[in-house]
């Protein structure tokens, strides 16, 4: 129990971090991470000794971000156009500076694809290797993923228009749903 | 001696600063005669600084009451007995719907609660239960029999290992955690090339620490139950000769194994 606790809670707050990064909600978020760790929690014995805690935690949580994002598909997209502030920020804190918030609203243009491989790569340090496992997808496809998310948003920062391709555009969808499936059990 | 050509790969790795430095260097030295991929590579370096420093302050935050870990494994240990009790008045619903065929639910309700005879009755219960499941009958397969054990071993605290029964004719099918009101069990499901299946149940024991075997039978099971240095085992399924011989055989190698 003791090593669940030890090993476990130091990873919250990255995890919160991810969760809020990717649906740009603060309570869903967090109801997020809770979900994600009560899983861990009664799946801690299931997990694989070799691979590391921090990419299984960020396993579990990516993949019931992308259950409820897919749920939530049609709202999310009328959030867009809506949304004056970003929601990233904390209500009533002082706003992120102002390049931050045009920065994160850029973020929140891009495909999940996308968003998702800058935050677990550039921002939570998970090797590219982890990336990989946690978004099931081969690792060359998140070196391609990386190089186009960071070009498009360097783009959408400078105001250029962007094509947004869709999120199956990638070139490689590699056959590792199947890994999925065997460590759900 | 040529170095290898950079790729696109390298640059991302070198943004990320992932680079070892003999590669990384190589890469320095590209970016310094190609003025405009420096240009580029160097955007994403500050982009990627400026979205670090633009979410770095959640996790900064502290952390909502609901998000307290160790208030949440405790939680969670209390669940086990919680989804016992409904799962209780859900069986007493089934029984005395099945006082109509024959069950008494008197009989039920007054079920010895300790011991052996309580093993004997959870065995049954849940050869009941899981034998006659087409679908799922076990959590874990035989497939993944070492994850099996491993699962089995770490819920009851204590190595566990599966009896071979295939000399008799049996096949191990796999297992499950069943929850009883003395804790955590094992179920470990067998059959024959006929279909007919076995369950043996296996549990610590709060009484009847070592004991000899006994036949108990229900319902149109039969069952041998035994405990030793704790630990209680019962063997159920359809009456049959074969079912004492296995019984004795699973016994044989369950003490080996201690």
């Amino acid at each position: 129990m003791s090593d669940m606790l030890v090993l476990i809670e130091p990873q919250i707050p990255a995890l919160r971090r991810y969760a809020r990064g990717l649906t740009r909600d603060r309570a869903a978020a967090d109801d997020l991470v809770q979900d994600c760790l009560e899983r861990a929690i009664s799946r801690w014995h299931q997990r694989r000794q070799d691979s590391s805690t921090r990419a299984w935690l960020f396993s579990i949580l990516h993949n019931l971000a992308m259950g409820e994002l897919r749920r939530t598909q049609d709202a999310r997209q009328l959030a867009i156009e809506d949304a004056e502030e970003s929601s990233l920020a904390r209500p009533g804190e002082q706003p992120a500076r102002l390049e931050h918030r045009d920065l994160l609203r850029g973020l929140e243009q891009l495909s999940e694809a996308h968003r998702s491989v800058l935050l677990l790569v550039g921002v939570e340090d998970l090797s590219y290797a982890e990336t990989a496992h946690v978004l099931e997808v081969p690792i060359g496809t998140v070196m391609s993923r990386l190089s186009r998310a960071r070009e498009k948003l360097a783009q959408l920062m400078e105001g250029g228009a962007v094509q947004e391709d869709p999120v199956q555009g990638d070139a490689v969808r590699g056959p590792v749903r199947e890994s999925h499936l065997r460590r759900i059990k | 001696m040529m170095s290898r050509p950079i790729s696109e790969d390298d640059l991302q790795a070198y943004v990320d600063e992932v680079l070892e430095s003999a590669r990384r260097a190589e890469v320095v030295e590209y970016l310094s005669s190609h003025p405009e991929e420096a240009r580029r590579i160097e955007r994403y370096r500050d982009q990627r600084a400026a979205l670090r420093a633009a979410l770095a302050p959640i996790a900064e935050e502290p952390l909502p009451a609901e998000l307290n870990l160790a208030r949440m494994i405790k939680a969670r240990g209390r669940r086990p007995r919680m989804e016992w009790t409904r799962w209780a008045a859900a069986a007493a619903v089934l029984l005395s719907i099945g006082a109509a065929t024959g069950w008494s639910v008197r009989g039920a309700t007054q079920r010895v609660s300790r011991g052996i005879p309580a093993l004997a009755s959870e065995g049954m219960d849940s050869y009941q239960v899981y034998a006659s499941d087409r679908v799922r009958p076990v959590e874990m397969g035989e497939s993944d029999r070492a994850g099996l054990i491993q699962w089995a071993s770490a819920r009851l605290g204590r190595p566990v290992s599966v009896p071979d029964l295939s000399a008799s004719g049996y096949r191990f099918m796999g297992g499950r955690l069943v929850a009883t009101s003395h804790g955590p069990a094992m179920l470990f499901m067998y059959d024959d090339p006929q279909g007919s299946r076995l369950v043996l149940f296996t549990r610590e024991m709060d009484a009847d620490r070592n004991t000899s075997m006994s036949r108990h039978s229900r319902d149109g099971l039969e069952g041998f139950a035994w405990s030793s240095q704790g630990i209680g085992y019962s063997l159920v399924g359809p009456p049959s000769s074969q079912l004492h011989p296995l019984a004795d055989e699973v016994r044989r190698q369950m003490g080996r194994s201690l």
